[in-house]
């Protein structure tokens, strides 16, 4: 991969919002005020229930929306008074699919390196670059309505990375492609976020958000929720339920003191854990009791449980 | 960063992208034109122009030359720009544009230099298609080509509005259907409207077409029902007129944001 020059890196906020609203014109508020803070380098996850406005805030950020108040800055430069500006410091893969199906695949890239003034000559290289990175390049040829779905998202980022960004947000980049890509995909926009590229997601996965993003914002009906690092949010969580696989199958429940447990079948069981309780403790009176744990695993993905406590919670308070 | 450069780029990428678009369907946008010339080179000059006979001094096919070249530009400058902007639309690949640095003017000037092209060219092959059945002499190669070019932008200009407003493919054949064709048609291409009764000559007046092609056959054979300089400025008028337009319409993303 082309070395990425982010001379800017350090101490920088790459994305700044501050009180953005947007109203349709049929009076629907989309957007309340939100407030955001992304720092260079940042691998930030941007995450809500559907509908909540996390694609008009990115719409908003990538001039595809027009906002209706408020203050948008990329690396510095006003969205407004510096539109070029930061405009060539952003690189957007959104939710769908917006290209010319018609189109070969390298064409793509080469027409929107043209978009950001990049000559045509660099613009084949990075092309190959990219196209070669994401596996791209044997398809170039190709049009792009010939790709299957997962090469469609992949050929989505490689044209937003063209010109070298150094503010990629990504809108569900991984929707509908399956799991050996999704994580192929993981490893490359780590990679990226390693050279220095700031990356902002949204998914639906959060097992995605919660292994590759280090801070969070949540947000719902508009506004934002909740906005913290990775490990803060999850420190939050009280209780976890843990499944364990079994050995030998059991006949009853088994009696753990200061643990919630439930069978649900012979060899599986269910074991709620506090935050405070240790799990050599929970191990060590099962094991007295003669059962053996073959395996573990959370029942649900932690950060799925502390979202869906923020929305519930403010779904709560919206409606009183 | 220079800006101008980028913006140079971008046109021209823009150009180029609009050029192999209609290339690539050739079969679809420059044959069609080829062969409905002809068919009116044939019919209208030849089987009924014979019987006509002259017209402001010359044989009925002389006479419709202009105005038949000048059609094919105003048809196809404007089809390519409605058809290439509404897809753009459609399929959501403008927001490829839209997040780029790229200005509206270069936007606006890269569609309708696309569809200057298509209109050149297609403009260029009926021209030499005439010269099958026509000796064609040109009275003023500058006038001739200025008023070609004027058109080709002002008609590549409304089909860029066409596209903006345009919900479904029906918007996009409505106009050139029920607005383009008959404007065109009543423009003076196949007669002159000394011909018409004077009240039909003072309601042929407020039909722009009438000034292009008029402007264009004098270009071509020295003879026009209008005014060149009243033809040319009312073409740059509606120039003026349709850019300022089109500026607002991408500055507000009517039909293109939200």
């Amino acid at each position: 991969m082309a070395p990425l020059s982010h001379p800017t890196l350090v101490l920088v906020t790459a994305l700044s919002i501050d009180n953005l609203r947007k109203t349709y014109r049929n009076g629907f508020e989309a957007l309340k005020g939100i407030n955001l803070t992304v720092e260079a380098g940042d691998f930030y996850a941007l995450l809500g229930p559907n509908g909540a406005g996390k694609s008009t805030v990115i719409s908003v950020i990538a001039s595809l929306i027009t906002k209706s108040a408020g203050r948008v800055s990329i690396y510095g430069h006003d969205l407004d008074s510096e539109r070029e500006t930061a405009k060539r410091l952003i690189g957007l893969v959104p939710q769908e699919f917006n290209f010319n199906m018609w189109e070969p695949v390298e064409e793509i890239l080469i027409n929107q390196a043209g978009y950001y003034g990049i000559p045509r000559t660099l613009a084949y290289q990075r092309a190959e670059t990219y196209l070669k990175q994401l596996d791209l390049w044997d398809k170039r040829q190709s049009q792009a309505r010939w790709l299957s779905g997962g090469m469609k998202r992949r050929l989505m980022i490689a044209r937003a990375l063209v010109h070298q960004p150094q503010l990629l947000i990504l809108d569900e980049p991984t929707a509908g492609v399956d799991i050996e890509i999704r994580r192929s995909m993981w490893t490359f926009l780590r990679e990226i976020n390693r050279q220095g590229t700031t990356i902002i997601l949204t998914t639906h996965y959060l097992e995605e958000a919660e292994s590759l993003c280090r801070n969070i914002a949540i947000i719902d009906h508009g506004q934002i929720i909740e906005q913290t690092s990775m490990a803060k949010l999850l420190s939050q969580l009280n209780t976890e339920i843990f499944v364990l696989n079994l050995d030998q199958p059991l006949e009853v429940v088994p009696d753990v003191p200061g643990y919630t447990v439930s069978l649900q079948d012979g060899r599986t069981l269910e074991v709620e854990v506090l935050r405070e309780q240790s799990m050599n403790d929970l191990f060590s009176q099962l094991s007295q009791q003669g059962i053996s744990v073959v395996s573990m695993r959370n029942k649900q993905n932690r950060l799925e449980q502390l979202f869906i406590d923020l929305v519930d919670r403010s779904s709560g308070s919206v409606s009183s | 960063m220079n800006f101008w450069r980028v913006y140079r780029i971008a046109f021209q990428t823009i150009v180029t992208k609009e050029i192999l678009r209609f290339m690539r369907i050739w079969v679809q946008t420059i044959l069609p034109p080829a062969i409905t010339t002809t068919l009116y080179f044939v019919i209208f000059g030849k089987l009924i122009g014979e019987r006509i006979g002259e017209m402001e001094g010359y044989s009925y096919i002389d006479f419709i030359v202009p105005g038949l070249i000048l059609m094919a530009v105003i048809q196809n400058s404007y089809a390519n720009v409605v058809s290439s902007f509404f897809s753009t639309k459609l399929q959501h690949y403008i927001e490829e544009l839209l997040i780029a640095p790229v200005p509206n003017w270069v936007i606006l000037s890269g569609y309708v230099v696309g569809g200057v092209t298509r209109g050149t060219l297609v403009g260029v092959v009926v021209t030499i298609i005439s010269l099958f059945f026509t000796d064609l002499q040109i009275n003023s190669y500058s006038i001739t080509l200025l008023v070609f070019v004027l058109t080709s932008i002002l008609f590549a200009l409304a089909g860029f509005i066409n596209a903006v407003y345009a919900q479904s493919f029906d918007d996009i054949s409505i106009v050139p259907t029920f607005v383009l064709t008959p404007l065109t048609y009543l423009g003076g291409v196949f007669y002159s409207i000394s011909l018409l009764p004077s009240f039909w000559q003072d309601v042929s007046l407020i039909n722009p077409v009438l000034y292009m092609v008029n402007a264009f056959r004098f270009g071509i054979l020295g003879v026009s029902d209008i005014d060149l300089v009243v033809a040319l400025g009312i073409i740059l008028i509606f120039i003026v007129l349709l850019t300022l337009f089109s500026l607002s319409l991408l500055s507000r993303g009517v039909g293109i944001k939200n």
